[in-house]
């Protein structure tokens, strides 16, 4: 039966391999996302050289620490408006934030939808596993109503973002939601997004078996994938309005956002502005 | 155990399995089939059983062994030849610890 | 362009907005607060004129991170705020002090704290400067008091900044952002600018790893060095490391970066101090009631005289401590607060001599006759 055992792994050469083995937990779906991200790397021709990867705070965070790239690990909340800098001063270089729900979305949500505003031109991996994960597994804006975490024993009184829904009112070019199952969708909605400019942004559903899933009857990895599986439901170009994760009802994946026509980036009009007024 | 298909008593005379029955159809149709070979990084893998789960050819499964640091790690089912790895790279995206991946069996070297 | 050389008659935000830009600075990103608007209304008039880039955050924190970020895309950068903005930025000023940002940081101070008086002087922020942030860091505070340094700070500040890798914190206060005054730009060849050390190859190279002046050469981004960087306490190759002799090292690395070089960082002013018992002890604003109050004194036959401070942090408190043991006898120090500089000054002379203070909560300056009549009351 050909099988080989073998020391390396053949996308070796975009990991920082002396830092493997890497802190997420078994089954955790973070790993899968960002297999999937290298995967988009190759297909899309992504020059590492000028790829930089952003991130902030929590489990997701950590993905900055494990691309071969430049990379930076930044403040709880804060890669965006960082990434924004950044991009200003190279707009030659692709940026790609890649950052948990808890810091993207609760504590950074005012920075995620200016930055959507703006159309800033940077790609936003946003993993959503429910939970500030990191930290052992808190309520956050993206947490079921009802769900159990450490500072909701009681059940979540609050409604959570229909983040599909947000960003696509905060001007988007690209939004979609994927899972860290639907890997190979994943990976495609990545490499679609590598070639396109302006605000684009990938929500990826993940398990946490450790904070999240044990709290809420899925304890096993493998049980929150299976529900993925049975539960999801793909639907390119779906209502944003619509996607909302409910209790009961099915989780709507797919591109929802996938403006064709060219829309200037926040650089580009910085430039313009530039070169319309310099006089040197 | 694969169910046996319906099927295949009326195309071959004999009761298989589906995968069977697939293979032997595209043997006789001259349908190329992809054959590939799991690489496997045996101390990366932390036992989720993503891949042995969801590997669509069924390939896998974990081991009654431990690897160094505890963890039961993919290998390969010894079945009859229909469930063969297809190279889909399935196990290599879905894998969050890059400890798979296979390689088409025409491109693997040596 | 920057400004030709000549003399100009501006105000003290606007010399901090061409200081910066003759200094290189090439990205601003901002948010709106008295007194310091002004800084970034200029600049996002001048900036586009000289090529650079102008962006008003959504908040102060959008903006630190955004000037962090523009520093590591390769450029000089800057911001201006008062103190409730200042206050925000304190969680990013320690994320640029671990990573070694250069970065510039006007802080144009108000009368505080919370609200305060917004378009009134205030001291308040001296303290803050230093220990704002959490944790065991160094920072750089310089303190103009004239409208001519507004413009020469600012140029030092980025200096600073490129040269030590860190933060630097220009404390200015709302009487001199608005203030008019005349102010002299050198030629351009008088200007020394100093920029960023560069890693000599990328061999072998980590990002994290000092030269023997205890900076470390900064990699440029988007050229193949494939480096990391973390507020996480880390190790030379910048991977994050949870070990305190990994802690230790580090740490007392940025702390002496700035510690060790003291003496060249500080820069003071001192006026009729030859033969002084009595010195004033000023900053910013103050420093002007102070010079008067000198003259007033000396007039009476008061041997007194007036420091500037110039330099807040690191505190000069070797220079002080040289001057109460060599026959200063008291030090009255006057600032816009309950006492900053002040508690600096006690704890330098290491009771060597006197220290009184003349405190003005906010929205006035310590007038000289108010200093004077504290003077006499220690004569």
């Amino acid at each position: 039966m050909p099988v080989k055992y073998v020391e390396s792994h053949i996308w070796d050469k975009y990991l920082r391999t002396d830092r493997l083995p890497h802190i997420w937990c078994p089954g955790c779906g973070i790993g899968s996302v960002l297999s999937a991200f290298l995967q988009a790397v190759e297909k899309a021709n992504i020059d590492p050289k000028k790829l930089v990867v952003v991130s902030g705070i929590g489990c997701t965070g950590r993905v900055a620490g494990y691309i071969k790239v430049d990379s930076f690990h930044t403040t709880h909340g804060r890669p965006i408006p960082f990434a924004m800098g950044l991009k200003l001063a190279r707009p030659d270089l692709h940026v790609v934030v890649f950052s948990g729900d808890g810091d993207l979305v609760t504590i950074g949500g005012n920075h995620l939808i200016h930055a959507a505003r703006r159309n800033v031109d940077i790609l936003v991996i946003c993993v959503n596993n429910f939970n500030y994960g990191m930290t052992g597994g808190q309520v956050g804006a993206t947490t079921p109503e009802g769900a159990y975490t450490t500072t909701t024993p009681y059940g979540n009184p609050e409604r959570p973002f229909n983040l599909p829904y947000l960003l696509a009112a905060a001007g988007a070019v690209y939004v979609a939601r994927w899972t860290s199952l639907h890997v190979r969708r994943l990976a495609w909605s990545i490499t679609e997004a590598f070639q396109k400019k302006g605000f684009r942004f990938i929500e990826v559903l993940s398990p946490c078996p450790t904070a999240y899933g044990r709290r809420n009857r899925m304890p096993d990895a493998l049980e929150m994938l299976k529900f993925f599986r049975d539960n999801c439901e793909i639907r390119d170009f779906a209502d944003p309005k619509e996607v909302d994760i409910v209790p009961g009802k099915k989780i709507i994946l797919g591109k929802f956002v996938d403006i064709a026509e060219e829309k200037k980036t926040f650089e580009e009009k910085i430039y313009e502005l530039i070169n319309k007024y310099r006089k040197v | 155990m694969a169910l046996q298909h319906p099927l295949s008593v009326i195309i071959l005379r004999k009761r298989v399995s589906e995968e069977e029955l697939k293979y032997r159809l595209a043997q006789k149709l001259g349908v190329k089939v992809r054959r590939g070979i799991v690489h496997i990084i045996k101390d990366r893998c932390k036992g989720c059983g993503a891949c042995v789960e969801f590997c669509p050819s069924k390939v896998l499964k974990l081991s009654d062994d431990f690897n160094s640091r505890g963890y039961h790690y993919p290998v390969v089912v010894e079945e009859p030849p229909t469930k063969v790895c297809i190279a889909c790279g399935f196990c290599m995206l879905i894998c969050p610890e890059f400890a798979i991946y296979s390689v088409p069996m025409e491109d693997e070297e040596e | 362009m920057s400004l030709p050389a000549g003399i100009y008659f501006m105000s003290g935000n606007d010399a901090v907005a061409e200081g910066a830009i003759i200094a290189g600075c090439r990205f601003f990103a901002g948010y709106p607060i008295t007194p310091s608007s002004e800084i970034a209304e200029r600049l996002s008039r001048r900036l586009p004129e000289v090529g650079g880039i102008f962006i008003q955050g959504e908040d102060e924190i959008a903006s630190i991170m955004a000037i962090i970020g523009a520093s590591w895309g390769g450029l000089k950068a800057m911001t201006a705020t008062s103190g409730p903005g200042f206050s925000l930025m304190q969680e990013s000023i320690g994320f640029a002090a671990m990573t070694e940002t250069p970065v510039v940081i006007v802080n144009v101070q108000r009368a505080g704290p919370s609200t305060g008086m917004p378009t009134y002087v205030g001291q308040g922020d001296v303290m803050q400067a230093k220990w704002g942030s959490h944790g065991p860091y160094e920072i750089i505070a310089i303190s103009p008091s004239s409208v001519q340094e507004c413009f020469d700070f600012t140029i030092r500040a980025f200096n600073l900044a490129e040269k030590y890798r860190v933060p630097v914190i220009v404390l200015m206060d709302e009487r001199l952002s608005h203030l008019y005054e005349k102010v002299r730009v050198p030629p351009q060849d008088e200007i020394i600018i100093i920029n960023r050390k560069k890693p000599k190859s990328k061999e072998e190279f980590l990002p994290f790893m000092p030269d023997d002046d205890l900076i470390p050469p900064m990699p440029p981004v988007g050229e193949g060095y494939f480096f990391h960087v973390t507020g996480l306490t880390h190790d030379e190759k910048g991977y994050p490391k949870m070990d305190p002799n990994v802690q230790e090292k580090l740490i007392r690395r940025l702390c002496d970066k700035i510690r060790k070089h003291a003496d060249e960082i500080i820069d003071i002013e001192m006026h009729m101090m030859d033969d002084a018992k009595i010195a004033i002890v000023a900053f910013g604003s103050v420093v002007r009631s102070a010079m008067r109050t000198i003259k007033i004194a000396r007039k009476n036959g008061a041997k007194v005289g007036l420091i500037n401070l110039k330099t807040i942090w690191p505190f000069p408190e070797k220079q002080i401590y040289e001057l109460a043991s060599n026959g200063v006898e008291h030090f009255v120090v006057a600032e816009v607060n309950y006492g900053q500089v002040f508690l600096e000054v006690q704890r330098a002379v290491r009771g060597e001599a006197e220290v009184h203070g003349v405190f003005k909560m906010g929205g006035a300056l310590p007038s000289p006759l108010e200093i004077w009549s504290t003077i006499n009351k220690v004569m």
